[in-house]
């Protein structure tokens, strides 16, 4: 293998033991093509086999039918990202929270190739719905600024972290910190907005209390910046969960400008995606270079995510934050819960 | 502090984020188009480029995997490009607090990918 490649089939034969023979031993008489073909089709899960096989090595009517199988599955992938970036947007998580478990549970990806794509979707989030947020003002860019102090030094962490923590590691993690955001999501308080908030004086040094314009509400909403210090912090727990799991770890954002910093639901949630596009580049970086970003995986998710998080940003200003949290719960739990079985099953 | 002049940094860092995200996407476009019609990756074994000068190499020969790649470096570098862009601004409204917390950002950002490439 050349230096500076990096072949994605044969880290599979060693995580799975199932590679390159498996792909070559796929039957070469013609009829038996196409009931392999079917086989493929109704196995369609099994990602990794049909759309990552080596197409070069193939014969030529095998090629075509592997083409076929990859062509629907981009697609596949690509309309999942949607509904990604477009939940992820409308919450501030990034669209990593469910891009790593559909590629591993549904499609049976590799974890690192998985956690590759998301974070390359937790970037195509934040960039995707910010160009709105910003516009329409919901965005407190001084806030984010200053908090991604926290979060790329915490990415910077987490990504070294990941090549020494082992991957049935990493979904029982990815599922406790699902779960955790679930149940921080219910013990949310049921007020629209948050009453009473004194601004800190390091918020008043730093000008950081703002206003947007709610639409939901139709006024101007004025709010106050509590909690700086204990907020900053959160931030480098969860930028290091970012680097670690590859997730925008959003909700640990969101949650921290929510609890601590008592901001309005919806100005976390777009300061949230607004900063873990940069928590992701920095994590991206070393992703990249080590190989993890495969392109026939990534391009899909980040072109449906970018679609989806576009949308996603103008329909969120539209939404009672507590409707936004009723459709996100269960799908959070029960995410959470098959990522902790797979993790422990493994 | 120039608190008023907020809005001035977040039009251009809001247009800048646009610029970023559309041509990442017709970039990976193209190499998504360019890997569906000719069914070749530009590559045997689908195996793919880590190394950048090689991805820009590539792409310029239009092989599909690093084409796709370097729409991804696009969008992978937009927030960091933005965080760069904001120092200017920042400085350019005098607001040196912010100037100088964006810097910091931005070398963290540096360090991290300079990280990546040691490892």
């Amino acid at each position: 293998m050349h230096d500076g490649h990096r072949s994605a089939s044969s880290m599979r034969t060693r995580v799975e033991g199932d590679g390159p023979g498996r792909v070559r031993s796929m039957p070469r008489v013609p009829g038996a093509r196409l009931r392999s073909l079917e086989a493929i089709g109704s196995r369609f899960c099994r990602y990794r086999r049909v759309a990552c096989i080596k197409l070069s090595i193939v014969p030529f009517e095998q090629k075509v039918g592997c083409y076929i199988v990859f062509a629907t599955v981009a697609l596949q992938i690509f309309l999942i990202a949607i509904l990604a970036g477009l939940l992820g947007s409308i919450l501030g998580l990034g669209g990593g929270i469910i891009i790593t478990p559909v590629l591993t549970l549904l499609f049976g990806l590799d974890i690192q190739y998985a956690i590759g794509a998301s974070i390359v979707a937790v970037i195509a989030t934040s960039s995707g719905g910010a160009i709105a947020y910003i516009k329409d003002g919901i965005t407190n860019t001084r806030i984010g600024m200053f908090l991604e102090i926290g979060t790329t030094l915490g990415a910077i962490t987490g990504a070294y972290l990941s090549g020494i923590i082992d991957p049935k590691y990493l979904y029982i993690i990815f599922g406790l910190v699902l779960l955790y955001s679930v149940a921080m999501m219910l013990r949310k308080s049921r007020a629209e907005l948050p009453q009473g908030v004194k601004n800190h004086p390091l918020a008043e040094k730093l000008s950081l209390n703002g206003e947007y314009y709610d639409k939901v509400l139709g006024r101007q909403v004025a709010y106050n910046v509590d909690g700086v210090y204990p907020g900053l912090g959160m931030m480098y727990v969860a930028g290091a969960l970012s680097g670690l799991l590859g997730i925008g770890s959003g909700s640990f954002k969101v949650m921290a400008m929510d609890l601590f910093m008592k901001l309005p639901l919806k100005v976390s949630s777009a300061t949230s995606n607004f900063m873990i596009g940069v928590t992701g580049a920095a994590s991206a970086g070393v992703y990249f270079l080590r190989g993890d970003i495969d392109p026939k995986i990534a391009a899909p998710v980040a072109l449906g995510v970018l679609f989806g998080a576009t949308i996603g940003a103008r329909v969120m200003q539209r939404l009672k934050s507590r409707t936004i949290r009723l459709i996100f719960i269960p799908v959070l739990a029960i995410v959470s819960i098959e990522m902790i079985v797979k993790g422990v099953g493994l | 502090m120039g608190k008023g002049n907020i809005e001035e940094v977040e039009t251009v860092v809001s247009t800048s984020l646009r610029i970023g995200v559309l041509l990442a996407a017709a970039v990976m476009l193209i190499g998504l188009f360019l890997f569906l019609s000719t069914g070749e990756s530009g590559y045997v074994d689908d195996v793919y480029p880590t190394n950048l000068l090689l991805i820009l190499q590539d792409a310029v020969a239009l092989k599909p995997y690093a084409v796709m790649l370097v729409g991804l470096l696009i969008l992978i570098l937009t927030p960091v490009f933005r965080v760069g862009i904001s120092i200017i601004l920042f400085l350019k409204e005098k607001d040196y607090l912010y100037a100088r917390i964006t810097a910091v950002v931005f070398t963290i950002l540096i360090v991290s990918f300079l990280l990546g490439k040691v490892e």
